[in-house]
């Protein structure tokens, strides 16, 4: 118990020192996973428009693919990522591993069937006449997507705070291919890892109690937006 | 002048022709009334016409220009669709109604002059700033249709438009909108279920059953002298019965149906094989089955009543009518006011007569 109320105590005054170290794994933290969410929503509404609305051969394989990459193991992700960008595998000549961008790529492996299998949800839950109404109001094809994208705005919030979650919480991948280089590649859970198993308990929470309010205030911030859409509705 | 044509439309699903109109034209200012049972085809049509439906073949000429799938935007920034259902935008009534105007790239100054003109003409101005979704099911309607008129479109597809209202609300809608319609000269396709509907608001009406266009013309024609038994049942002709013309008399074309003699007038060939068409409002229905005063009416038939039905402010009295010797013939319908029904105390099993004109006849070639 002392353990634990000495790791808490020490914590805080870590929270609160400003510790160099400790800023520039949150900063790096909230970049990969920013950057792998943003990449994500760019790659995963167009994709999720397409198979919310596209009927084309295949459509419910794709769908069905997506949805499994949806529980994706981020360690199976990591190992995927690490076995291409090895020295010896298919992109091995890139020289990514254990970098940011190797961190960013496996990241957005996480995210992107999140955010496109809910977007496809999302879109799926408006009336399909929406589009030919749109249509049928003079609308070309993108100013009806748009603004069908505008009408699903609230799950769509949902969709991007869902793929955050995802990536600013895993370690697997970001351990395998990060490698938790100091400086470099540790980010708060890689760090939580590293400080854990050294015995550094009040580092480890101090850590967690970061990661937690990082969350939190991302999605705060997302869920913030999605209701002021709620209420101005 | 012809607004717009269609040639040789057909449209299949699962390799079945689910719409084949192999002409359809509309003439400038015009509104055409499109009818038909439910899975007709009218709303296969309404898309058709507004280039939406990918599966549909033919030939399309507006203003007498042939429509290409690359004019399709062009073209549909020329018309506007109005849904059964209003499918309003998560927005305020004015954004809702400026929606199209601003597809168009419109100047602000002007999309607010045309919203607020349409809201006024629509009778909710003091809706503009509420939220879309907090609209009546009436009101909903009326936002619905002044985003379709502030396009100040060529065309107006409506499809159903008040399908989905209660019956005051529809009543109150159908009325400003049919003035409006002729206020505003605006060429319209409205497609609707409801004859009553398309009587007030069609200048022509077109007829759609099972896929095909099966008649168009007049209101008065299509109703009065529909051009097949299938036509005949849907626009409310109650009574169609197989018979054969035997004979002509007097002008009036003698028609053997069910055992009975019937007189009609039509254009048939003895021997020929006919529908016989007959409406309940045009059956005169008598107390008893003595012998009924002289009249014009050349039908008298005996019967007793099957069937009492209240249909609104009047009852519909099913008469199993009988042949000469007593024997059952056929049923036919009548119409009669509640307090007529009361005053001749009609009941099921009662004995009555009923008569009608042979002009009240329809025969068509079966």
């Amino acid at each position: 118990m002392e353990l634990i109320i000495n790791g808490i105590v020490n914590a805080i005054k870590l929270l609160f020192s400003g510790d160099p170290e400790v800023l520039q794994i949150t900063f790096l933290s909230l970049k990969v996973s920013g950057i792998a969410t943003g990449l994500s929503l760019l790659v995963g509404l167009p994709l999720g428009t397409v198979l919310a609305f596209g009927q084309f051969r295949g459509r419910e394989f794709w769908l069905s693919l997506i949805n499994t990459g949806m529980a994706l193991p981020p360690v199976v992700v990591g190992l995927g990522v690490s076995l291409t960008l090895w020295r010896s595998g298919p992109l091995g000549t890139l020289s990514l591993m254990y970098t940011q961008t190797a961190m960013v790529i496996a990241q957005f492996i996480i995210a992107a069937p999140v955010v496109t299998g809910l977007t496809v949800a999302a879109l799926q839950q408006l009336d399909p006449r929406l589009h030919l109404q749109l249509l049928g109001l003079g609308a070309s094809r993108w100013q009806s997507i748009w603004l069908l994208w505008r009408e699903a705005r609230l799950p769509l919030l949902a969709a991007l705070m869902a793929g955050f979650g995802a990536v600013i919480s895993e370690v697997g991948a970001s351990m395998m291919v990060g490698g938790n280089l100091r400086y470099h590649t540790r980010v708060l859970t890689t760090a939580i890892v590293l400080e854990n198993s050294k015995g550094n308990f009040d580092i480890a929470i101090a850590l967690s109690v970061i990661l937690l309010g990082l969350a939190y205030a991302v999605t705060l911030g997302l869920t913030w937006a999605q209701q002021r859409s709620v209420r101005r509705g | 002048m012809n607004l717009l044509e269609i040639h040789d439309l057909t449209v299949q699903r699962g390799g079945k022709t689910v719409l084949n109109v192999p002409h359809l034209n509309l003439r400038s200012g015009e509104t055409l009334a499109v009818i038909g049972p439910n899975g007709a085809g009218k709303s296969t049509l309404m898309l058709s016409i507004a280039q939406l439906l990918d599966g549909a073949q033919g030939e399309f000429h507006f203003r007498g220009e042939r429509l290409r799938p690359r004019d399709a935007l062009t073209f549909r920034r020329r018309i506007a669709l109005v849904l059964q259902n209003p499918l309003l935008l998560d927005a305020s009534v004015f954004d809702n109604v400026a929606v199209g105007l601003r597809f168009r790239r419109l100047p602000k100054d002007e999309i607010r002059r045309r919203v607020d003109f349409w809201l006024d003409r629509l009778g909710i101005a003091h809706l503009r700033d509420r939220a879309a979704h907090h609209l009546s099911g009436g009101e909903a309607q009326r936002a619905n249709l002044a985003r379709a008129l502030a396009i100040e479109p060529d065309l107006l597809l409506l499809d159903e438009p008040f399908g989905a209202l209660d019956a005051p609300t529809h009543a109150r809608l159908l009325d400003d909108f049919h003035t409006l319609l002729s206020d505003t000269n605006i060429s319209a396709v409205f497609v609707t279920h409801d004859q009553d509907e398309a009587l007030l608001m069609g200048d022509r009406v077109a007829v759609i059953i099972a896929g095909e266009l099966r008649q168009i013309g007049t209101p008065e024609a299509v109703f009065n002298t529909p051009a097949d038994a299938d036509v005949a049942a849907f626009v409310g002709v109650d009574a169609v019965l197989p018979g054969m013309v035997t004979g002509f008399e007097n002008g009036c074309a003698l028609v053997e149906t069910g055992g009975l003699q019937l007189e009609a007038v039509g254009n048939a060939a003895p021997g020929q094989d006919v529908w016989f068409c007959l409406r309940p409002e045009d059956v005169t229905l008598w107390a008893g089955s003595g012998d009924l005063p002289l009249s014009s009416a050349r039908n008298q038939l005996q019967g007793r009543v099957a069937r009492l039905q209240r249909q609104g402010p009047v009852v519909r009295v099913e008469v199993a009518c009988a042949t000469p010797t007593g024997e059952y013939a056929c049923t036919l319908a009548a119409f009669v006011t509640r307090p007529s029904a009361l005053e001749m105390g009609l009941a099921v099993g009662k004995s009555v007569s009923l008569t009608f004109k042979a002009s009240a006849v329809h025969l068509l070639p079966r």
